[in-house]
């Protein structure tokens, strides 16, 4: 078995491809939705060149069209992204030894999608560390690629497809391929049907505070969950 | 304050939470219990998003059948639970939905 920066990159490409599938009518929505919210074309585009992260994006572009304050908004990019902190941590040791520009570069293609094959794959293989990151690489280069080209159909064509087609589904749908596996852990699994509801209770909240309410309240059902059936039961 | 700058921002959030811990390469850590803590955020904010979404389509509860949103979702989180597929589960979970959203329209009309 050849382990060299090709096979690795290209493995990375091929583990990204079927989430692409989801990801594509995602970013078309995306698109159609950040201009009607009121961004230009530019700058919905330019958005996913700078933060370059699905949900926050959508979040984002709902809260400028709704006229929320800075400052909300930022508040609500920090809540709704700090699993990308656990991203970071988790993978961290696979970067200590790459140069700053590669540790820059991998972090920027850090997504929920990127991580989820790249975590996977590095549990699983055996490659010596000093090519690994070339399989982070590919899946995130792959990501990037179909956000950025989705996300311009969106911008260019989307007000063509009729909203009766209900692309917009897509998003939760993608969503629930990432969650319900995560539940067989039950703290998981607390976290998400209390955030769920508290999500659902405060959905009309304005400027999306609910969403960070239900956020902040799944957190807190799963840690006591979690405290209360003790660490023998830890599965991760 | 112009769009751009908020864009901006919330770009630099969110890097700087992805390089956080690569960047530091171990200098800067998370305590331990809010590390388990965090491990809680990906289920508690996609389901935050998720439920909304199959629940109040319209803006307000609907638990009816003629709800499609709800019941494309239950197939979803179904077929998500017995084959971990992301691929069946959005295209089982769109399918069921556009059939549903036939039926409706065939049976009560526009």
């Amino acid at each position: 078995m050849v382990h060299n920066e090709r096979s690795q990159f290209l493995a990375g490409i091929r583990a990204e491809l079927p989430i692409v599938l989801g990801v594509l009518p995602f970013g078309l929505i995306y698109g159609v939705l950040a201009v009607s919210a009121g961004l230009t074309p530019l700058l919905a585009v330019a958005s996913s060149v700078i933060v370059f992260a699905g949900s926050a994006q959508f979040i984002g572009a709902q809260l400028i069209g709704a006229g929320a304050p800075a400052l909300v908004i930022w508040a609500t990019t920090f809540i709704v992204n700090l699993r990308h902190m656990l991203y970071s941590a988790a993978l961290a040791p696979y970067t200590a030894h790459l140069p700053r520009r590669w540790q820059l570069l991998l972090g920027y293609l850090l997504t929920d999608e990127a991580y989820v094959v790249t975590a996977l794959h590095y549990d699983r293989d055996h490659t010596p560390l000093e090519n690994r990151h070339w399989f982070w690489l590919g899946a995130g280069l792959t990501l990037w690629t179909s956000w950025q080209l989705s996300t311009l159909a969106g911008v260019i064509f989307g007000t063509q497809v009729p909203a009766s087609w209900s692309l917009d589904f897509t998003l939760a749908l993608t969503f629930i391929g990432m969650v319900v596996p995560l539940c067989k852990y039950k703290p998981n699994l607390a976290a998400a049907l209390i955030a769920g509801a508290v999500g659902v209770l405060t959905n009309t909240w304005p400027y999306k505070l609910g969403l960070m309410t239900a956020a902040l309240s799944g957190i807190a059902a799963g840690v006591l969950l979690e405290r209360r059936l003790g660490a023998q039961e830890d599965a991760s | 304050m112009s769009d751009w700058i908020i864009i901006l921002g919330m770009g630099l959030i969110t890097h700087s939470q992805r390089l956080s811990m690569i960047i530091t390469s171990g200098r800067l850590t998370i305590s331990e219990p809010l590390r388990r803590a965090l491990r809680f955020a990906p289920p508690a904010v996609l389901s935050a998003i998720i439920l909304p979404e199959m629940l109040q389509p319209g803006g307000q509860l609907d638990f009816s059948l003629g709800n499609e949103r709800l019941l494309a979702g239950l197939v979803a989180i179904l077929i998500a639970w017995r084959t971990k597929n992301m691929v069946l589960t959005v295209a089982i979970g769109m399918v069921t939905l556009w059939i549903l959203q036939f039926i409706n329209q065939a049976l009560f009309g526009p």
